[in-house]
């Protein structure tokens, strides 16, 4: 066999291992896109569907998000809607109660600047836009108590925005819901 | 061939001046938030100080780098001077004097806003504007790259560009596209504010353009390491390219994918709605593509130079190759942490894993990681490759050599590891200090201290690396010879056009972004209630 023969035959075989390769890697990023695709699908945890706005010039004198408004309100069906806002360098409220293993609905917005909040010890994780509104399903599984901090830069005063969440049981936060219109830990 | 030495080294000596000097703000910044600083201090000295860091090391450092390799690449693979060496020291000037101009405000505490900008804070105007000539400089860079090619494929009409100019035009197209989000935040939206002739601006629309450059950005930033393990790590272990054909795939494909994936740095933001972080999501899929096929040409071209020292066996083949060799050890030490930071990356391009670490420490780990390790590591291979060709003088401390490539690896190790895990635990990104009495926080605390312990150990990399280069200015004249490239294992006898030039590709990358980012902008400029009041940030104000 001639050396210019042995050349092509390796050539032959680089291509092919190398095509193979190609295959898998492409199977690989397929799976991972079809696992994310089947969980959002399946499993509803997608982001929110459209684009909605708030004013923050306006949030305190009329809408949903005026002071009066904001904390834990039960609705109709059961379910429990929290209102926020986040503004340089705190939350309003402070301190957010919510009942465990009941559907929650978040819906916040910035007053001022780009903020966040996430909650420690679970996945809820939003970004809070000055002039639009998140809106997230959460729900927590069991009693307990959680640290919220802001999770983006705010200001020079961003470490010390810090808020909370209390998780009590149903029973325990019927109760409270029955002496007040909107719920929040700090009064 | 490399005849403007001058100007390659300008702009190298510049890009490493500038590292060391983020570098050391980047240890304090550990430091005083750790559990180590006992002290009260001003917590805005730390933005001021992240602000600094992130705009050298993300948008001074890297593009000088690109520049500097890029031109270096052009003579060398083209054989021939390069066209426009004006303009070249012109670029250089706009980078530098930029640089100077955004630093300025940021160390008086006028702009401490950070270096992804985040509107409606705004801060002094020079900071922007600084930032802007840097970008301008860079794309003088991308110009002359396109000239040079164009003119050496006129003169050769025969003949495949080199796969090393292939790979650096493709890499300056990308970043020559994908700075244009970040400029026209910065021209339409947060400038006429800083002026004070407008006092509105809206944040989402900011974030969106912002996000078209922030993912590219760091494929940008990771090219020249591309090219550095397809041209320069074959050759320096003394082997082949495996294939050819595949790494222009892999430069193509970054072209082509790397900008209409942005959005999923916004998976939290209620500004874009679900179907186009859908779309980002899946896109940003594909961009781990070139990469699973470069681990694999990478590794089978050191099997090559391993098999032609004698190295045999499935495995045994891995302890033939020359780790004495600083090239060899700085590119497994890159591939090691670029699938540690590849696999953070699968992780976090999904929404559902995102939200658990989405804006957490896991993020800061994760990019730390990939640049800061992957990319910088073998940038030091770069300089300590190029350096005896551009000084006329040899790089003789192999042994401090591996000492610094393997500080930097345990240093970045040691940093990112603890990062990614408080990450998990839910502690938030860019915060001046945390208040470790607090028991939600404490668990935490030690994984801090340990990050600092890495930063301080990457610190000491850093000077060392520096030391290296400083040492071979004093070091004997030696001539190095031509400055060559790795040859492939088959030389394809002819390269489709497809593989060898760019019409098709550049018509996708804008065609893609086109798609994916014309409706989430298009319809937050049509929304006019969001444009909300400006918050002047700094002393003074």
């Amino acid at each position: 066999m001639t050396a210019e023969a042995d050349h092509g035959i390796g050539e032959a075989v680089a291509a092919r291992v190398e095509r193979r390769w190609a295959t898998l890697s492409i199977v690989i990023v397929g799976l991972l896109v079809g696992m994310a695709t089947y969980i959002g699908i399946h499993q509803a945890t997608m982001p929110q569907g459209h684009v909605e706005t708030a004013d923050p010039a306006t949030l305190h004198l009329s809408g949903e998000f005026v002071e009066s408004n904001l904390g834990s309100a039960v609705e109709a069906d059961g379910s429990v809607t929290v209102r926020a806002i986040g503004q340089q360098y705190s939350f309003t409220p402070q301190c957010v109660v919510v009942p465990s293993d009941t559907p929650v609905k978040l819906r916040a917005t910035s007053a001022d600047v780009v903020h966040g909040l996430l909650i420690e010890g679970t996945n809820i994780n939003t970004m809070l836009v000055p002039g639009y509104v998140s809106d997230l399903p959460v729900r927590f599984k069991a009693p307990g108590d959680h640290v919220m901090p802001c999770q983006e830069f705010c200001g020079i005063g961003h470490q010390g925005m810090w808020g909370k969440v209390k998780v009590v049981d149903k029973p325990a936060f019927a109760k409270l819901a029955a002496a007040k219109r909107r719920l929040t830990c700090v009064d | 061939m490399l005849t403007n030495k001058r100007l390659i080294l300008a702009h190298f000596w510049l890009a490493f001046i500038v590292f060391g000097a983020a570098l050391v703000l980047g240890a304090w910044q550990m430091f005083v938030r750790s559990p180590l600083n006992a002290w009260h201090f001003n917590p805005e000295f730390y933005y001021r100080s992240v602000t600094a860091h992130g705009s050298a090391m993300g948008y001074v450092f890297p593009t000088l780098v690109a520049m500097g390799f890029g031109y270096a690449i052009t003579e060398s693979a083209l054989e021939k001077p390069l066209i426009g060496r004006r303009w070249a020291w012109a670029g250089f000037f706009l980078v530098a004097i930029g640089a100077v101009v955004a630093m300025i405000p940021v160390s008086l505490g006028l702009a401490s806003v950070l270096y992804t900008f985040y509107p409606p804070m705004v801060g002094n105007p020079f900071y922007y504007i600084g930032v802007v000539m840097v970008v301008v400089g860079s794309w003088i860079w991308v110009a002359l790259m396109s000239i040079n090619m164009a003119i050496w494929k006129r003169e050769n009409p025969d003949k495949p560009v080199p796969l090393a100019m292939f790979a650096n035009v493709a890499g300056s197209y990308l970043w020559g596209w994908t700075a244009v989000g970040a400029a026209l935040e910065i021209i339409f939206q947060i400038l006429p504010v800083a002026l004070g002739l407008r006092s509105t601006i809206d944040a989402g629309l900011a974030r969106v353009f912002f996000s078209w450059t922030l993912h590219a950005i760091v494929y940008f930033w990771l090219i020249p390491t591309y090219i550095a393990y397809y041209t320069i790590f074959p050759r320096a272990i003394g082997g082949r390219l495996y294939s050819d054909a595949m790494a222009r795939i892999s430069f193509i494909l970054f072209v082509v994918v790397a900008m209409p994936i942005g959005v999923h740095h916004l998976f939290a933001d209620p500004q874009v709605g679900a179907g186009f972080k859908f779309m980002h999501s899946v896109f940003t899929g594909l961009v781990a593509l070139p990469t699973l096929l470069t681990v694999f040409t990478i590794c089978a071209s050191a099997e090559i130079a391993s098999r032609l020292r004698g190295g045999h066996g499935a495995f045994g083949w891995i302890t033939a190759l020359p780790w004495q060799n600083p090239i060899m050890l700085a590119t497994a030490l890159s591939l090691v942490m670029l699938g540690f930071g590849g696999a953070g990356g699968l992780i976090n391009m999904s929404y559902q894993l995102d939200a658990s670490i989405h804006n957490t420490q896991w993020i800061t780990g994760h990019f730390h990681l990939i640049f800061g390790g992957a990319i910088v590591i073998m940038y030091f291979a770069i300089a300590y490759d190029l350096w005896p060709h551009l000084t006329g003088r040899a790089l003789e401390s192999f042994g401090l050599m591996r000492t610094q490539l393997w500080l930097w690896f345990i240093g970045m190790i040691v940093t990112t590891f603890p990062w990614h895990y408080v990450g998990i635990l839910g502690m938030p990104r860019r915060m001046a200090f945390y208040d470790y009495a607090n028991p939600a926080i404490s668990p935490q605390a030690f994984s801090v201290v340990m990050s600092a312990v890495g930063g301080f150990i990457l610190l000491l990399s850093g000077a060392l690396f520096l030391t290296v280069l400083i040492r071979g200015q004093w070091a004997d004249n030696s001539e190095a010879g031509s400055y060559r490239f790795a040859i492939p294992l088959h030389m394809p006898a002819r390269i489709p056009a497809a593989l060898n030039s760019f019409g098709l590709w550049l018509a996708l990358m804008i065609g893609l972004t086109v798609v994916n980012y014309g409706y989430p902008i298009a319809q937050l400029m049509v929304l006019k209630e969001t444009n909300v009041p400006a918050v002047y940030v700094g002393a003074g104000r």
